[in-house]
């Protein structure tokens, strides 16, 4: 299977099978998309006509571009077959093994948003906090299901996880203590509003935090028109001084300015240069997640908007970059060089088999948005993983068991997409959320343009 | 002239499947080997 797409000036030609990733010219970019479906002759002789009074387009040259297109093919470089299948069918490397925990470490929140999935961090229920024991309980158990696997990861999630602000020091010193003894490698992730933001969060997550989510929406008639503490203040002013000193401490460490955007502000790319021209550097921006009939939802009418918006992001980035002041977006990132596996990009995020979320009071659920959902529940930490037929349906969802990821030449971008998404569109978590499949497709074919300039500025002359 | 310039997952299937890398929650995340 090839894709093939025009961007930014540049014609791209994925092959999706292989991973390849090929610049062209228009010549090349119309004989590969003739190739399979006419003989060699009728192609030379279609585009002869087609490029009539172009001096370097003769027979010569286009039997030449033929003959690089099957050089290709031999390669297995250009409408390579998919050899993966099989893969699918087979279990994990090593099946039973968690690596990864959202720790929910508090069911609270300081601030009210009236988007947030999680209800205003309750999930539906009431408001909670983890004790120590329960977090410890967590890092046990991570430890013991964690197989031979190193690299552990703990994610403190919430609600708003500054309001378990002890408990979440104590944690990390837990896991600390039984990194050597076990022979594993903690990374620890924090997602917050900010607001409880002092110096010694600062100073404590900068030296035990591997990355830092940071909530902001953007310019601050946006963020503050969702994002308002609980007697309804906007949250920008209160945040904005916090943030900028946060990421000036943190040096060149990971974090993200991390923002949510809705049917009320599809030009979500000037929020995004809002906070670049803030000073920020790695930039996150996320479509909303909420019932259609919600005001602010995303519409039908609002996706060719937002397609053009990514678009435009791409190119600003790019302008940007070539200035010497670029910055990162999140979903822009893509390692094509040392990039995933197959098998990862065959199962996806590892939701329900090795990446769980854990309540304040210890139930397992597959992952932080299924959270509140009972029928979700996997087990708990006292009596271990009990529900092993849906943790099984979680571990079956795969590329090849989806009808419409067969098919789709993204499915080794995005993996199958996101099982949350994928339940709340059709009620199926090996369904399809086709609005989100949109959008991904956009960022990955800007992620990929942005890298073949990348390349061709590195390669010019 | 040259009208293709070219920027493996077979490879990957063979080497791969190690499970160290990062959770997602694929294309930006990269391989720990």
């Amino acid at each position: 299977m090839v894709h093939q797409y025009k961007l930014g000036g540049y014609n791209i030609v994925l092959d999706i099978n292989s991973g390849s990733v090929h610049s062209v010219d228009d010549v090349a970019y119309d004989m590969i998309a003739l190739y399979p479906e006419y003989p060699r002759e009728k192609i030379i002789a279609d585009l002869l006509g087609k490029y009539r009074g172009r001096p370097d387009v003769n027979e010569a040259e286009l039997r030449e571009c033929y003959s690089d297109i099957q050089s290709l093919i031999d390669a297995k470089k250009l409408y390579s077959p998919d050899e993966f299948e099989e893969l699918a069918a087979l279990p994990g490397p090593r099946p039973g093994t968690v690596k990864a925990l959202c720790l929910h470490v508090a069911h609270t929140c300081n601030l009210g948003c009236e988007y947030c999935f999680a209800g205003q961090g309750r999930y539906r229920g009431e408001r909670e906090v983890m004790s120590f024991e329960t977090g410890r309980a967590a890092i046990d158990f991570l430890v013991e299901h964690s197989g031979r696997r190193r690299n552990l990861e703990v994610d403190f999630f919430g609600g708003e996880p500054l309001m378990c602000w002890e408990t979440v020091k104590r944690i990390v010193a837990y896991a600390r203590g039984r990194e050597r003894e076990c022979g594993k490698n903690f990374r620890f992730t924090l997602t917050t509003n900010g607001l409880l933001i002092d110096d010694e969060v600062i100073e404590f997550c900068n030296r035990e935090m591997h990355n830092v989510v940071l909530s902001l929406d953007g310019r601050r008639e946006v963020n503050d028109r969702f994002r308002r503490t609980l007697s309804g203040q906007g949250s920008y002013d209160i945040i904005l001084p916090k943030f900028k000193r946060f990421v000036k401490a943190r040096g060149d460490r990971s974090y993200y300015i991390r923002g949510t955007y809705t049917h009320l502000n599809t030009d979500f790319t000037e929020d995004i240069l809002h906070m670049a021209d803030l000073g920020f550097d790695q930039l996150s921006m996320e479509p909303v997640v909420c019932p259609p009939s919600e005001p602010y939802a995303l519409t039908e009418d609002d996706l060719p908007v937002l397609l053009e918006q990514y678009e435009r992001l791409a190119s600003i980035m790019l302008e940007r970059k070539r200035q010497g002041r670029g910055f990162t977006f999140y979903h822009y990132i893509i390692d094509i060089e040392h990039g995933p596996c197959v098998h990862k990009r065959i199962s996806g995020c590892g939701s329900g088999t090795e990446y769980l979320a854990v309540t304040p009071s210890g139930e397992l659920y597959p992952c932080h948005q299924f959270v509140g959902h009972p029928q979700f529940r996997l087990g708990s930490l006292g009596e271990g993983l009990t529900n092993t037929e849906l943790q099984a349906r979680f571990g079956s969802c795969n590329i090849y068991t989806r009808p419409e990821c067969r098919e789709c030449w993204a499915r080794f971008y995005c993996a199958g997409g996101c099982a949350a998404n994928a339940y709340h569109a059709t009620g199926r978590i090996d369904g399809i959320y086709e609005y989100g499949c949109r959008l991904l497709k956009k960022r990955i074919e800007c992620a990929v343009m942005l890298k073949v300039a990348e390349y061709e500025d590195e390669n010019m002359g | 002239m040259k009208r293709i310039k070219t920027v493996n997952l077979k490879e990957s299937a063979l080497l791969g499947g190690c499970g160290e890398c990062q959770t997602s929650c694929v294309a930006n995340q990269t391989c720990e080997q």
